[in-house]
């Protein structure tokens, strides 16, 4: 993987550059010395690593734009990072860029209970906004892996799911407002407190944009009544394809629980060894179901899921007969990574959907790749909507083996876009999957998706070499082409 | 209205489409794109040379219910997708209306249409608008280039979410041809528990609570008295006073269990009815499909603004304009029918009355000379109208898809003041 040549000119001019930020921020807001941009030389990718050019914390929207004001009359390029999470790299410095840290503005600014929805400045963490509504019985639903550390703000930017998104939604179902600063230091606000928007849904498509765009610098989401009851299943199969026909067979009959888990034999005997949750350990797969509403609700679809497990060949059902069991199933699957952590050196999670009928399939074929890599494999599922965790074993203190995950890696994700699902469901492309982006998308597709950023930011100075693996100038990619004849009246201003 | 009809063109796939969008990008020649034409009179009025609709480009591509998702041609009636899905006891969780009767047709309305216009219906405030159901889309731009995006698969975040901007866009910035879709369960028991005789403050309150309650609805809606009358429901139009309406579904000891809760609670506001399966039905296509208002005449606005304003709203809508309207989504939508055919004067007071508070405001119906003269869609702050402006030229740098239809430059600035 190949980042774009970093600009001479800029590195040059880092002093004065560093001047300008001390000017718009507070000293002790610019870190300039190497010790302290030790901290950001990565995000949750940890395998690639560059220091930034310099770091700024600004504390105000005010300051941002300025920031980014002078950074586009200048020239200067910008990589957003909220908490630094992201398992993609779309936080990963640039030699030639100043990491912009959003952590100061980490403030909850509103509660609205009859409006149904909390503002929060981008640096507040997802559980945080939780944590502000709970006492009153509210939540806010997208609940990523990463909920006590990633922030709002970085949600937006990744479109964050978690496990309970096929009932709840990703964060683009569950946001309602924005404020963002442009390239250019304008200051805008895409929604409100109210539904729709009366122009284009320009929030929908900054949302999940990977900074790209343009830095958010508030956000407002709606939040719902916690549901008073929740139950899980936890269910053994003697095949995959038992446990795939079973989740079909859920939904099939009307049913859409809260939340849909599955997990195969390397990742059950790697967590049930960790955490001693008690995983059957004779089967090939296991799935956690979860089912939460009104406790009327909750019961009687525990009863039709358990009818269902049992029809479609369980080898294995037990129902949650209480919320410490309840926990109990659940804490198996949220210590599956650091769970197949125990058992290798290092991991690679990668993050394919497929269509879900398509699942036994995909595994055969990752059976037949670790092999052929030599390379372990674990897999977690979010089984509801067909998102797969594969999580490939590796030590990168054997020469070669980092490259032959990613080999892996690219392989799965490849087969993942073959079998008709997508490259990433939900950690983002970044840079971990840039240059898969042409086995999804043609030429011209990415160009249109380019055509978005140059009308956001025409410089292309926002996170530059993120998710696109050719950069076009604008000025090229705004060139209208036409095929056997010549445009008319090509002196008139067209809009 | 007196020139003569523009030709239309039906193209029979996405490569003739292309062609077409071709000529006119090379000749200058400005496109209105309709599916079937319901909905043409959405929108600011347009002069245009050619019609292109997409009544060929027809019939369901992939319907998978296991796995939650269908695709069809962006031509395809909505009432055979409809029909599809019901017979897997399916649905589009957004519940798109028919707005045919409010713009005085009955044709058939398209799947284009539905995600061109973004349609949601009354279950907007728990599932979402055709904007949340749209998974991916293909098409052709003004670029006469055929891009896809999305997938087919609901957790996607591979490149940008180009369906998002096409979805409400009325056919401004590219020609659907294909369009995928998520599906869901329909609710296998449907309940509305009605409370009679409140003014709107208390009903916004009362479907606030409903909201914030545990109790799962997916609709609220308040008809005021004088409106009562016009429903083909008996239990509503016999009713003594306006209504106040909150919708439960789901399966059935669920349903029974949080009508009754919902009763208790509701109660406290006054007396409490309920409807079942098929007149709730009934009640909630009526408030979708804007019944209310189909057969009255004069202007019609479709205001969203924060639920907790709503009664606000109406207050100084009323103060300046003779208008009747009622309440959907928990308050967060008012439906306003100005009494006068005439008026187009109470755009700005629509509009003043939104501006603290925030929300949109779009004239819905109204004569294509009223239209002519008033901003359609809400106008925008000059940064943002601009911007719109810049993804526009991204996909139309010609302007030649539907031009003008929505606006953005001319009319918005101009009657922001």
């Amino acid at each position: 993987m190949e980042m774009p040549e970093p600009d001479a000119a800029t590195i040059t001019r880092r002093a004065a550059i560093i001047d300008e930020l001390r000017r718009i921020v507070p000293v002790t807001s610019v870190i300039a010395e190497e010790e302290g941009l030790r901290a950001y030389e990565c995000d949750g990718l940890t395998a690639y690593r560059q220091l930034p050019l310099v770091v700024v914390l600004p504390e105000t929207t005010e300051q941002i734009s300025q920031i980014l004001n002078y950074c586009n009359e200048v020239g200067v390029k910008i990589v957003p990072r909220g908490a630094g999470t992201s398992l993609s790299g779309g936080a990963l410095p640039l030699a030639d860029a100043i990491t912009l840290g959003l952590g100061k503005l980490n403030r909850i600014l509103d509660i609205d209970y009859a409006n149904r929805c909390v503002t929060a400045q981008p640096g507040v963490t997802n559980l945080a906004i939780t944590q502000a509504v709970e006492g009153d019985g509210y939540y806010y639903a997208p609940d990523p892996s990463s909920q006590i550390a990633c922030t709002i703000g970085g949600n937006v930017a990744e479109n964050s799911g978690g496990v309970h998104c096929l009932k709840y939604g990703l964060t683009t179902n569950n946001l309602l407002g924005v404020e963002m600063v442009l390239m250019d230091g304008e200051i805008i606000r895409l929604g409100g407190k109210y539904l729709d928007s009366g122009g284009y849904d320009l929030m929908g498509v900054v949302t999940g944009s990977e900074g790209l765009l343009g830095v958010i610098t508030e956000v407002t989401v709606r939040i719902l009544a916690k549901p008073p009851a929740a139950r899980a299943l936890l269910i053994g199969f003697e095949s995959s394809e038992a446990a795939g026909s079973c989740v079909a067979a859920i939904i099939g009959a009307g049913v859409i629980p809260g939340g849909m888990e599955m997990m195969d034999r390397p990742a059950i005997h790697a967590v049930e060894e960790f955490v001693h949750a008690g995983y059957p350990l004779d089967v090939e797969a296991i799935l956690i179901v979860e089912l939460d509403g009104p406790e009327e609700e909750v019961d009687f679809l525990v009863g039709r899921v358990d009818d269902i497990a049992r029809k479609s060949g369980a080898k294995s059902v037990r129902a949650s007969r209480d919320e410490e069991e309840r926990m109990l199933f659940w804490a198996g699957r949220k210590a599956a990574f650091p769970a197949v952590g125990r058992i290798s050196p290092d991991y690679y999670c990668m993050d394919g959907t497929i269509p879900r009928h398509q699942l036994p399939i995909v595994l055969k074929r990752m059976a037949e790749a670790s092999e052929r890599y030599g390379l372990g494999v674990a897999n977690v599922f979010h089984a509801g909507d067909g998102n797969l965790h594969p999580l490939i074993l590796y030590d990168a203190n054997v020469p070669g083996e980092l490259e032959k995950a990613e080999e892996f890696g690219a392989e799965t994700l490849t087969l993942c876009v073959e079998v008709g699902g997508v490259l990433t469901g939900e950690h983002g492309v970044g840079v971990e999957k840039r240059d898969l982006m042409e086995t999804m998308f043609t030429e011209i597709d990415l160009k249109q998706q380019q055509r978005v950023k140059c009308a956001f930011d025409p410089a292309q100075l926002l996170n530059p070499g993120k998710v696109f693996p050719t950069l076009h100038r604008c000025a090229e990619l705004g060139r209208v082409h036409i095929q056997g004849g010549e445009m008319r009246f090509p002196e008139l201003p067209r809009f | 209205m007196s020139l003569p009809s523009p030709e239309i063109i039906r193209p029979a796939d996405s490569a003739e489409l292309e062609l077409l969008i071709g000529d006119a990008l090379a000749n200058q020649l400005r496109l209105e794109i309709m599916g079937a034409g319901s909905k043409r009179g959405l929108g600011q009025t347009m002069e245009v040379d050619k019609i292109v609709s997409l009544s060929q480009l027809t019939g369901i591509t992939l319907y998978e219910p296991d796995e939650l998702v269908l695709s069809a041609r962006a031509g395809t009636p909505l009432a055979e997708i409809e029909a599809a899905l019901a017979e897997h006891d399916q649905q589009l969780s957004f519940e798109p209306p028919n707005w045919g009767a409010l713009l005085g047709n009955d044709i058939p309305q398209t799947i284009g249409g539905v995600v061109g216009v973004n349609l949601a219906g009354p279950r907007r405030i728990q599932a979402g608008a055709a904007r949340d159901h749209v998974l991916g889309v293909s098409m052709v731009t003004g670029r006469a280039e055929a891009v896809k995006t999305g997938g087919r698969v609901v957790k996607n975040v591979t490149g940008y979410d180009l369906c998002k901007l096409i979805t409400g866009s009325y056919g401004t910035l590219a020609v659907a041809t294909d369009i995928i879709l998520k599906v869901l369960p329909a609710g296998e028991k449907i309940r509305t528990v009605l409370v009679a005789g409140l003014d709107e403050t208390v009903a916004v309150t009362a479907m606030t609570e409903a909201l914030s309650s545990p109790y799962d609805v997916s609709a609220a809606a308040f008809l005021p008295g004088n409106l009562i009358g016009r429903s083909a429901v008996s239990y509503i139009s016999g009713s003594s006073a306006s209504i106040t309406a909150i919708r439960v579904e789901g399966p059935a000891p669920s349903v029974e269990a949080r009508c009754s809760a919902l009763r208790r609670m509701l109660g406290a506001h006054g007396d409490v009815e309920e409807l079942h399966f098929h007149n709730s039905r009934k009640f909630w296509q009526e408030i979708g499909n804007v019944t209310p208002f189909s057969e009255e005449v004069g202007p019609v606005w479709r205001v969203s603004v924060p639920p907790s304003a709503a009664a606000q709203v109406i207050q100084t809508i009323r103060n300046g304009a003779d208008a009747e309207l009622y309440l959907d989504w928990g308050g967060g939508l008012i439906w306003l029918r100005l009494l006068n055919e005439l008026d187009d004067v109470s755009a700005a007071q629509i509009r003043s009355a939104i501006q603290s508070c925030g929300g949109h405001a779009t004239l819905m119906r109204a004569n294509a000379e009223i239209r002519s003269r008033t901003a359609v869609f809400q106008p925008q702050a000059t940064a943002l109208e601009a911007l719109n402006q810049r993804v526009k030229q991204g996909f139309d740098p010609a302007n030649i898809l539907n031009p003008g239809r929505m606006a953005l430059i001319d009319k918005g600035a101009a009657d922001a003041d």
